[in-house]
């Protein structure tokens, strides 16, 4: 879902200059763990707004469900019992889904023109109709979001709503989330939300409480309020201090001075992967046309 | 709720007990989430799973399933023999000083008067001491050994954290931290709100639980008070308005009474229920019963209910015993019953003992199903493998299904658990040839009704001369029901102060309950709701939140009964001298003429504090009952009695009284007595609940339900996963001496091993949503497994402690 492209700040594979005499203001979700209870309304908000339906899955023995992010569950809860002090059982609750990176690895990997966008108020959209499946945006994200369709081979994550806040809405998932461990705003007002919210932690013992906006990536539009932010990988790993995989910036590196070739190699990319994958909807559909009966 | 939804933002501590709110009412537990994050609460979870409430909890607590009373219990002895009680109010607004009779006993478990062979109790010595004056004799300097403060401490004495933690598996030391916690709320200024629901109720011993934590709320002087309270969190979005209205066997609508199969005589029905003040200068609201139940009859039978007849008294059916849910099946399982209709209900999934409810269906000759979906009742013939594992061409019942609306296809209230009439609209058009439960019903009615007509039959007259002039007699709309339930004037109405102005014309829709009559000039069909629907208009479509108190109590939305009172008992909100207890949370105040404030008062407005009407005008004291009289069936101070399915051999209060192992006034039938099963065959505590994922049987029948908890599974604890060598993931068997179901284990350190009278008590989790019917995946009823047995005041099943065993597949 695209905003107006005077919105748009950079776009991957793209030398040209993006529109620039246009600011808005820098956006954030902030995701209070401490707050959360895991009830999935955001899940299944998700699911409404974009019009998606997972698959009904298994139970694997957790309440996680589905297990993991899919191209259809832009977001997934993940539920973990931690001791961080002996005896004192804690169930971290973490949604799990893109943190719209200020300094986005997908990006930056993407080696389609427009397939990836940022737009001015720092969310990170995927164009799918731009994609061309290689999969480098999972490469490049620290987090391991995007999925690849098996149905269409492209890339899909978390829009951040961009089409709902593009028009002055929050988030589906903030929108629904009862008991406000979702909030969205400006990513100035959502810190200092979160500062308030860390005080009250620390007077209830959790003396690392903090937020979670990790410089490595240039500090993400989806931030966290974590009790124990010191360790942030007891909630469900979540990276301590999540960098751009050296991989991809070697291979920016490599492909800048090689930039005029990029329409062409992007051409043959596709090529390739036409010639590889083939037109594979028709047996995709067909399947589906069986599930309909 | 004694408060509402909104109040408990204001609360300073939160117990959070027999529930979990964040799983089952996720939305209104936003008001957790607020009075944490601007009111600097501390949230306490007290439960045998770490739940999804535990997850946000400030301290979380474990006890055995069941426990609850033990726990409690020695709650209230830790705040008698600290001395941490709101003093002033326990000895203003409770019965401490009432002396008790001298032939009340207790023995070894067994409270006076009981009756082994019938399993009930006589309950004439459960009373006050009588004066000769008519009033109940007090000893206000509390040192009379009989006063109910002397009992009660007696009794609750042998409560220690010892015994306490011998009895609940709660470790001691976490135990005396919640009594701290709890007691710090008895300063004037402090309140704990206690939110509960099914977690207490589904107990042999449920309705004592509550009882046992409204007295530490009295004790704290935590009721009437905003951020205070019993809160019970429903369970459904209307099973407020379902009990409000009366549909349980022995009630009409507002709380009013059938007559018994004695009760033939009109006068003695009114006289037993208009309650005489007890003490000097109490309200004793009760007092006005034949208003209420004159305005009833007007409602049902105008112009047939008269002086003459007695308001149409032979018209009611006079009940021989209670006929709830279990009653119902014992009935029909023993083939007393030839039909069934069974509207919004899906009993063979919601009923203790799936195996006995099938039976009893099976005995039937035919069974109506009035529902929006496709339910397991309904398909309770169909052979579905393991899941239901019936002959077909064994069954012979006939299953009419008759497809109904959802509520967001029709206009109509919903009373919320804060006693909200809240106004809803349609959203959509019903699917199919489903129609509302009102036109359904109303269907049947006309077409029985005219059968009557045409055929008679034994007695005619209640359905002939029943009220039933709606403008589509076949499909009453939901606004003539509110305006009919809300009451209005059929003569007009004088003003008792001034009897040349009238009051309300002949014709016009009622105030409140205080205009009704009992000489058949008003008509109200439920005089809790009266004035929902006044001149004014639908007041339960208000939707103003405009909060000038900051309190919550947004007077102007909705319509909360009784009279749009936000705050129940309110009055105790105040000193005697009608000061409020924390004038930074004042509801109500005295200014000098009447009284008023943020909340509508609950006493008789113009009765000044020197007066001395106390807050608890429903009863007959004026004050609240730590000794619960003859109101309880199974004892006047709440007792710790094992689950019918114990892994104890007896009672550790009781050890040498079988007879007080169990509670011995909760009701087995007969052919249930077989049905128990023993520790040593199923050692391990078994629980249901719900998933924040589901609501209850109906969610597996959606799509995004399905997706979010697909498949039917069961929690257990680490220790006892690996005894019996289960991982998370695998497929098990769970086992009770009623049935058997299959599921995925989930392991969970949030279910721990308990340390119980020296023995090692595992727990196992339960979730209740899965069946055969539905988009999710096919599961087992969890009911299966459940028991028979029901609480001694509302034969509600044991759902939550009972005995299982579980072995891998």
């Amino acid at each position: 879902m695209a905003l107006q492209s005077l919105d748009i700040t950079a776009r991957s594979a793209t030398t040209t200059p993006s529109p620039g005499v246009r600011e808005t203001e820098k956006v954030a979700k902030l995701i209070d763990v401490s707050k959360c209870i895991g009830c999935k309304a955001c899940q299944v908000a998700c699911m409404e707004w974009n019009d998606l339906r997972d698959e009904i899955g298994t139970n694997h023995g957790v309440y996680d469900n589905p297990l993991d992010l899919t191209d259809k569950s832009w977001t997934v809860m993940r539920f973990s019992e931690v001791e961080v002090e002996k005896d004192k059982l804690e169930w971290l609750i973490r949604k799990d889904g893109c943190m719209h990176c200020a300094d986005p690895g997908c990006l930056k990997a993407c080696p389609a023109p427009g397939a990836i966008v940022q737009y001015s108020n720092g969310i990170v959209d995927f164009h799918e109709e731009n994609c061309i499946g290689c999969g480098y945006c999972i490469t490049g994200c620290p987090f391991n979001v995007p999925r690849i369709s098996k149905k269409d081979s492209k890339a899909y994550k978390c829009t951040l709503c961009s089409d709902r806040v593009g028009v002055g809405q929050e988030p589906a998932c903030v929108k629904t989330c009862p008991t406000g461990a979702l909030v969205f705003g400006s990513k100035e007002d959502m810190i200092q939300h979160a500062e308030e919210r860390i005080v009250d932690l620390k007077s209830r013992g959790y003396a690392n409480a903090g937020l979670y906006d990790p410089p490595g990536v240039g500090g993400t539009h989806v931030m966290y309020v974590l009790q124990h932010a010191d360790q942030p990988q007891i909630y469900s790993g979540l990276p301590k201090d999540p960098h751009i995989s050296l991989l991809v910036e070697l291979w920016k590196g490599v492909l800048k001075p090689i930039m005029s070739l990029g329409l062409g190699l992007v051409a043959l990319t596709g090529f390739l992967h036409y010639v590889t994958m083939g037109p594979s909807e028709t047996p995709e559909d067909a399947n589906e046309h069986q599930h309909g009966r | 709720m004694t408060n509402h939804w909104v109040d408990i933002k204001n609360a300073n501590l939160i117990l959070i007990m027999g529930g979990n709110a964040a799983e089952a009412h996720p939305c209104g537990f936003k008001w957790v989430t607020e009075a944490k994050a601007h009111n600097k609460a501390r949230l306490i979870v007290v439960d045998p799973r770490f739940t999804r409430s535990a997850a946000v909890a400030d301290y979380y607590v474990p006890l055995r399933a069941g426990s609850d009373i033990a726990f409690l219990g020695g709650v209230i002895n830790y705040l008698l023999t600290h001395d941490k009680i709101q003093h002033e109010y326990v000895k203003a607004y409770t019965d401490v000083s009432f002396l008790v009779r001298a032939d009340y006993t207790f023995e070894d478990g067994v409270f006076s008067g009981y009756n082994e062979a019938k399993r009930k109790y006589e309950k004439d010595t459960w009373m006050y001491e009588m004066g000769a004056d008519g009033y109940v004799k007090t000893d206000p300097t509390l040192a009379n050994p009989r006063c109910v403060f002397n009992m009660m401490k007696a009794h609750y004495s042998r409560y220690t954290p010892e015994v306490v933690s011998g009895i609940t598996g709660t470790p001691k030391e976490q135990f005396l931290k919640v009594c701290e916690m709890i007691a710090d709320t008895a300063a004037p200024d402090r309140t704990m709100t206690i939110m509960y629901a099914l977690g207490w109720t589904q107990h042999s011993v449920g309705s004592q639980m509550i009882r046992t934590a409204a007295m530490i709320q009295l004790l704290l002087g935590n009721i009437g008070m905003a951020g205070g309270g019993m809160n019970a969190l429903r369970g459904h979005s209307n099973i407020q308005g379902l009990t409000d209205l009366g549909l349980l066997s022995e009630l009409l609508p507002g709380y009013l009474s059938l007559p018994g199969e004695k009760e033939t005589d009109y006068k003695a029905y009114i006289e037993k229920r208009s309650y005489k003040p007890l003490r000097p200068g109490q309200f004793s609201y009760w007092q006005n019963y034949a208003k209420f139940h004159v305005s009833l009859m007007k409602a049902w039978y105008g112009a047939a209910a008269h002086k003459d007849n007695n308001y149409a008294f032979e018209y009611l059916p006079k009940l021989d015993k209670m006929h709830d849910m279990l009653q119902v099946f014992e009935d029909m399982h023993q083939g007393k019953m030839n039909g069934y209709f069974c509207q919004g209900f899906n009993p063979l999934a919601a009923s203790p003992c799936k195996a006995k409810i099938g039976r009893a269906l099976s005995k039937l000759k035919y069974l109506v199903t009035i529902d929006p979906l496709a339910t397991e009742t309904a398909a309770f013939w169909q052979n579905h493998g393991e899941y239901n594992d019936v002959d077909p061409a064994k069954i012979q019942t006939e299953v009419f299904r008759l497809p109904s609306t959802c509520f967001a296809e029709e206009d109509g209230s919903l009373v919320n658990s804060g006693r909200w009439l809240q106004w809803h609209w349609k959203g959509a058009e019903p699917p199919g040839e489903a129609k509302a439960d009102t036109e359904i019903v109303a269907g049947i009615f006309v077409r029985l009704r005219e059968l009557y007509r045409k055929e008679g039959g034994a007695f005619p007259d209640p359905i002939l001369n029943l009220t039933w002039n709606y403008a589509i007699p076949s499909a009453p709309s939901s606004e003539q029901i509110a305006r009919e339930i809300s009451g209005k004037a059929l003569a007009d109405l004088e003003d008792p102060k001034d009897k040349t102005k009238v009051l309300r014309k002949a014709g016009e829709q009622l105030d409140g309950f205080g205009q009704l009559t009992d000489d058949g000039k008003t008509s109200c069909g439920c005089w809790l709701y009266a004035g929902s629907w006044s001149e004014k208009g639908n007041l339960m479509a208000r939707r103003d939140n405009s909060d000038p108190s900051g309190l919550g109590n947004t007077l102007n939305w909705a319509y909360s009964w009784p009279a749009n009172r936000r705050i129940m008992y309110n009055r105790a909100s105040c000193d005697p001298s009608g000061k409020p207890w924390d004038p930074k949370r004042k509801l109500i105040g005295w200014d000098g003429a009447k009284w008023g404030g943020a909340d509508v008062p609950d006493l008789k407005a113009d009765s000044p504090p020197a007066d001395g009407m106390n807050p608890f005008i429903m009863n007959p004291e004026g004050v609240a009952r730590l000794f619960a009289v003859n109101k309880m069936g199974d004892g006047p101070f709440p007792e710790h009695y094992e689950p019918f399915e114990s892994p104890l051999e007896a009672n550790p209060l009781h050890p040498k009284n079988p007879k007080a192992k169990n509670s011995p006034a909760a009701r087995v039938f007969k052919d249930d007595l077989d049905q128990f099963g023993d520790a040593k065959e199923f050692p391990y505590v078994a629980t249901t609940y719900r998933l924040t994922e589901h609501f209850h049987f109906w969610t597996k029948h959606t799509r995004l339900g399905a997706i979010m908890q697909p498949e039917q599974f069961v929690e257990i604890g680490e220790d006892l996963a690996k005894m019996k060598n289960i991982a998370s993931g695998d497929r098990v068997r769970v086992r009770s001496i009623r049935g058997f179901i299959k599921a995925v284990a989930v392991v969970t350190k949030r279910i721990r091993t308990l340390e119980v009278q020296g023995k090692k008590v595992y727990t196992v989790g339960i979730p209740i949503h899965w069946g055969f019917q539905g988009v999710a995946k096919n599961g087992f009823i969890a009911n299966t497994l459940t028991p028979s047995v029901g609480d001694a005041n509302t034969q509600t099943p044991e759902f939550k402690a009972f005995l299982v065993t579980i072995d891998k597949l």
